[in-house]
């Protein structure tokens, strides 16, 4: 068997090692590789930029489970951070069924760092199913949507959201999410209260979104670990994103890199093969 | 009647939902409203039925012992021991319920999700060959949007990002927006056929 033809057969595990290494090695030996901002994430950080204390509350929607934490926690913790540090109120919510305790401790990781109050500073509303219908719903009353916050508190007794009802008295929605919800918030609340929306998704859904934002329907897009990092830039406060980077973009190195060898290898085993069918 | 019944209702929710989104009228936003409530109340007994489900076919393979049906017997013991837990304990972010969220929930699908890493690479490495011409532009555009969306692709050229911004808002946008008007064309066709009583395999039983 010939060096190319042994690359072609190359045993997974060896493939597997290299990954592993090229995630390991970058968290023990940081790269400290710069880190560059991108149109879409600035558009979300400058719209909440423009924000003042006065104005009505940021409605943040933490619409993903664990699986998706890595990519999503890291850019929820960023923009949380960004809006307690310029004494924004903050609602937080979630739409997915096993998100409400990866949104319970990011407004909570949050709050603490910036010294905000449960009820006067931020209200976490909890988790309600029915995707479309809440948001929808949230539309009409947002304490019929939800009568209660997450800890059975009654919407009319907590003073920060007792006279916030529709989206009127919302400044703006940012939706995170590793699934479709990012589109209901999209269909349902932009399209019909035309409320402003951002989202933050994984990098393998965020060319979904470029449609919407070509339209003006989402107003800013946070993509990805990379985009992430991108927001910890721009609020000055590292994170668990910029730290990945490394690990990511020498991940990435890796792949192409494999992808390079599968390919070489190929087409000289497939010269090789035509050139024996000629002789032949 | 099963069948009549279910289809009937199915037409005059849907047919007086669309008439009323497009009624400003303080009657049709009542109405609107209380059949989202109504949606609302009925989803969640969805969510019961669901967890029965769940617990019937389980519980069936742990009866018969079918294979690996101890697999099944720590699933019914993971959903029973989080709602005791989540019952009695509270679900504060002290409690237990949390750390059971927190300390296994969340580090299992972490694990699982980050396994797609390897096989990803596995599989580009077998499969993303330059066979043909648009398998050759489909490995350079993502070859190109890997480096341009991490900081190495920017300090290997400053053009990777600049390339993957025109990949990503100009075919990308293009080829997606086709996709999602096919998509919502689809979506539209399935609602009045639906409506309409044309499509009834949701009641189930075979037509």
């Amino acid at each position: 068997m010939g060096l190319f033809e042994r690359l072609m057969h190359i045993d997974r595990r060896i493939i597997f090692l290299c990954i592993a290494l090229a995630v390991l090695i970058p968290f023990i030996f940081p790269l400290r590789l710069p880190t560059y901002v991108t149109r879409r994430v600035k558009d979300v950080y400058d719209r909440i930029e423009t924000l003042t204390p006065d104005d009505p509350p940021v409605l943040i929607s933490i619409d993903y489970d664990p699986a998706a934490m890595p990519e999503l926690q890291p850019m929820t913790l960023a923009v949380l951070r960004h809006c307690f540090s310029k004494d924004l109120k903050v609602i937080t919510m979630t739409l997915h069924q096993a998100g409400p305790g990866l949104a319970l401790d990011a407004t909570s990781e949050a709050a603490e760092e910036y010294g905000k109050v449960n009820g006067i500073d931020y209200v976490f509303l909890g988790f309600k199913p029915a995707i479309a219908m809440v948001i929808d719903q949230m539309g009409q009353d947002i304490h019929r949507a939800f009568p209660e916050d997450y800890f059975g508190t009654p919407l009319s007794e907590i003073p920060m959201i007792a006279d916030i009802h529709t989206y009127d008295d919302i400044s703006l929605i940012v939706t995170f999410a590793a699934s479709a919800i990012t589109e209901a918030w999209v269909a349902y609340a932009n399209g019909p209260y035309q409320e402003p929306v951002a989202a933050g998704c994984t990098a393998v859904s965020a060319t979904d979104y470029y449609p919407f934002l070509q339209t003006g329907q989402l107003f800013g897009l946070i993509g990805g670990l990379k985009g992430a990092a991108e927001y910890e830039y721009l609020i000055g406060v590292p994170g668990r994103a910029i730290i990945g980077m490394d690990a990511q973009s020498i991940a990435h190195l890796i792949i192409i890199v494999f992808v390079i060898i599968g390919n070489v290898a190929f087409f000289v085993q497939r010269r090789g093969a035509a050139g024996g069918g000629r002789r032949g | 009647m099963r069948r009549q019944v279910p289809l009937a209702i199915c037409f005059f929710l849907g047919v007086t939902m669309a008439i009323q989104y497009f009624i400003p009228h303080r009657v049709s936003l009542v109405y609107g409203e209380t059949i989202r409530t109504w949606y609302l109340i009925v989803f969640t007994f969805a969510l019961v039925l669901g967890t029965g489900s769940l617990i019937r076919v389980h519980w069936a393979r742990i009866r018969r012992r079918a294979s690996g049906w101890w697999y099944s017997l720590i699933a019914m013991g993971g959903l029973v021991l989080t709602l005791a837990v989540g019952f009695f304990g509270g679900i504060g972010q002290e409690g237990l319920f949390m750390k059971l969220y927190n300390y296994v929930q969340v580090p299992l699908e972490g694990t699982m999700f980050s396994l797609l890493a390897f096989y990803i690479a596995s599989a580009a490495y077998r499969a993303f060959r330059a066979r043909t011409l648009e398998a050759t532009l489909l490995l350079l555009a993502a070859g190109i949007v890997m480096l341009g969306r991490v900081p190495i692709g920017q300090s290997i050229w400053a053009g990777f990002p600049r390339i993957t911004e025109w990949i990503l808002e100009v075919p990308n946008l293009a080829a997606k927006r086709g996709i999602m008007i096919g998509v919502g064309l689809g979506m539209i066709s399935t609602a009045v056929k639906i409506i309409l009583g044309i499509e009834r395999s949701w009641i189930g039983g075979g037509d």
